[in-house]
């Protein structure tokens, strides 16, 4: 600011390395066994100059892990994560800013409390609704009565069911669900005009083409927000896809570098293939960290503005 | 408020149907699942769950293993919100002077955000191995001091400091643009007034940030209740002898490898109400008590 603190100003820069050290290093240790053999790796004291062994390694992970099919999926996920949020955020918030009705306060609630109900608080049920999404429907027509109703009547037996493990819509689905886009998309909206809603209305324009032709362009810079934030959360994405696949032709690059190191309890003595482990989790975080870093000022502001 | 609407609400209500079918079916229906799996238990011999009111509860509350990842998870939330705060704070408060080099600082400390959990297990897991990497050598060099494979308090260490890592960025983020939305003002005026650049800081920008800091300290206690299964799986699966089993991992441990569905479920309510308590705290409490003027 306006003072010369030669001294302090020297103290911030150590500070800010330091920092940056504590962030950096646990990394570059990554990426230094991951260009070892596991020779080197194994080595004491340990060896903290990379080697020539990292293509190699990435090459033999890659090969190991099987990630052709599983960067396929994860990219698959994570795509349909980043749309299905934007859309169905820009829908909801759509349907409860622009119409005049009486359920806009509570829909949008429901849609809010979401936020307190977090997946790894409710695995177990969720999972057993992903053997068979349409079990909720199922057991209310139970208790309704009517599928007792219809076989009587009809003798046909009523017997909803929708397999999601092991598929895609089940590996998406429960994740686009969200309560902070449509927050974002909510607020955004309500800074729209009314001017121009009664322009468009005036031109003769329904909602729909006004949400075509206005709001969608005018929210660009919402989604590219939105996106990058989606699009981490998508590529990071654990326990569910944990839970629902077995069959590893759904597989996800996550789920699978954890199977590089075998559990700590079970290895019996082995040596872990450190070296393709690291290499592995290098390219697993790269994908993200390299969208985060181009798209930083986006993501902050996302960040920032959906409050999580 | 706005005063231009549309007339047809079957538009409306189309448009709203698809996120609405989606929180029923994956997040309201599970959750009267969990309560429902919560208060009853699954007959051994099928026919049906039987009522048992608090039962599932009581059996919770009396069992030393359930107390234990309470233990765990309280610990693990502490140290981990303590050690990410603190650091966050330090760096947010010294790279907002804006010095040289400020973005590329900027960069450097936001982008451990993007890393995936089970990614900065492993990576923690082989950094702190006891027979591989670098921690070996403290080994080497005094035999027997680190081990967390066999020992459970370094194990919760080690979880806690990989924790505390992931959780660093997402602070750094917020105390910056917090100390960013300070009026530029009141600080020359500080510095009229005489005060240097560390009375500035203890007596202008922290005072400011205190909103910023309340709302902290409730997303990375809720996230260490939740976020934390992805670290946990990954570095030690809750060992050894359940010394870093969370809370949210005991419910997977008991529900998808003990099948004990009403135990799962009730622990899950329990989860529940302490995540609902503390979003409620932060919407109720935080954002209305604590002001900027």
């Amino acid at each position: 600011m306006v003072e010369r603190t030669p001294w302090l100003n020297i103290l911030t820069h150590v500070i800010l390395f330091t920092g940056l050290a504590i962030l950096v290093v646990p990394i570059y240790l990554v990426f230094v066994a991951a260009s070892q053999t596991l020779q080197d790796v194994m080595a004491i004291p340990a060896k903290l100059l990379p080697g020539d062994q990292l293509f190699p390694n990435i090459a033999a992970a890659w090969h190991e892990a099987e990630f052709d099919t599983k960067f396929l999926n994860t990219l698959i996920l994570a795509t349909g994560v980043v749309v299905g949020k934007i859309v169905l955020a820009a829908l909801t918030a759509f349907g409860i800013v622009f119409f005049d009705h009486r359920l806009r306060m509570p829909i949008f609630w429901a849609v809010f409390i979401t936020l307190m109900l977090p997946l790894e608080v409710r695995i177990v049920p969720t999972y057993a609704v992903a053997a068979n999404a349409l079990s909720p429907f199922q057991t209310i027509l139970d208790m309704l009565g009517i599928t007792g109703l219809v076989n009587a009547l009809t003798g046909f037996e009523i017997a909803l069911n929708w397999n999601l493990l092991n598929s895609y819509t089940g590996l998406i689905m429960p994740l686009v669900a969200t309560a902070t886009g449509t927050f974002l998309y909510r607020q955004f909206f309500l800074t729209i005009p009314d001017e121009l809603v009664e322009a468009a209305k005036m031109d003769g324009a329904g909602p729909l083409r006004f949400l075509r032709e206005i709001l969608i362009p005018l929210s660009v810079t919402n989604m590219a927000a939105l996106a990058t934030i989606m699009f981490v959360v998508g590529w990071n994405q654990y326990l569910w896809p944990l839970l629902i696949i077995t069959d590893p032709a759904y597989g996800v690059a996550a789920v699978e570098l954890s199977r590089l190191v075998p559990n700590m309890n079970t290895t019996g003595g082995d040596i872990p293939n450190w070296h393709w482990a690291m290499a592995g989790t290098l390219i697993v975080m790269l994908p993200p960290v390299a969208v985060v870093i181009l798209m930083q000022r986006w993501f902050v502001r996302g960040l920032i503005n959906t409050d999580k | 408020m706005r005063r231009a609407y549309f007339k047809n609400n079957w538009v409306a209500a189309l448009v709203v149907a698809p996120q609405l079918l989606i929180i029923f079916i994956f997040f309201y229906w599970p959750t009267s699942q969990a309560l429902y799996w919560a208060f009853t238990l699954e007959q051994p011999w099928g026919g049906g769950n039987e009522w048992v009111g608090f039962e599932n509860f009581r059996y919770l509350l009396t069992d030393d293993l359930y107390w234990q990842s309470v233990r765990v998870s309280v610990i693990y939330a502490v140290a981990t919100t303590v050690l990410a705060m603190s650091m966050a704070l330090i760096l947010a408060l010294f790279a907002d002077r804006q010095l040289r080099g400020y973005h590329g600082f900027r960069i450097g400390l936001i982008w451990p955000y993007a890393i995936a959990a089970p990614a900065i297990g492993l990576a923690f897991r082989f950094i702190f191995n006891p027979s591989a990497g670098v921690a070996s050598y403290l080994n080497y060099a005094f035999p027997e001091i680190w081990n967390p494979v066999m020992n459970g308090d370094h194990a919760l260490i080690m979880v806690i400091i990989a924790g505390a890592w992931k959780q660093v960025s997402y602070s750094f983020i917020f105390f910056l643009a917090g100390l960013q939305s300070i009026p530029r003002s009141l600080l020359e005026a500080g510095a009229m007034d005489g005060a240097r650049v560390m009375r500035r800081m203890r007596d202008i920008q922290l005072p400011l940030l205190t909103p910023t800091f309340f709302f902290l300290i409730i997303i990375n206690l809720t996230d260490s209740f939740t976020d934390s299964f992805g670290i946990v799986d990954t570095m030690t699966s809750g060992g050894p002898a359940r010394a870093t089993e969370l809370m949210v991992y005991k419910i997977y441990e008991d529900g998808f490898r003990g099948l004990d569905y009403s135990g799962a479920a009730a622990q899950s309510i329990i989860l529940m109400f302490l995540v609902i308590a503390l979003t409620f705290v932060q919407f109720r409490y935080v954002e209305r008590r604590v002001h900027y003027t």
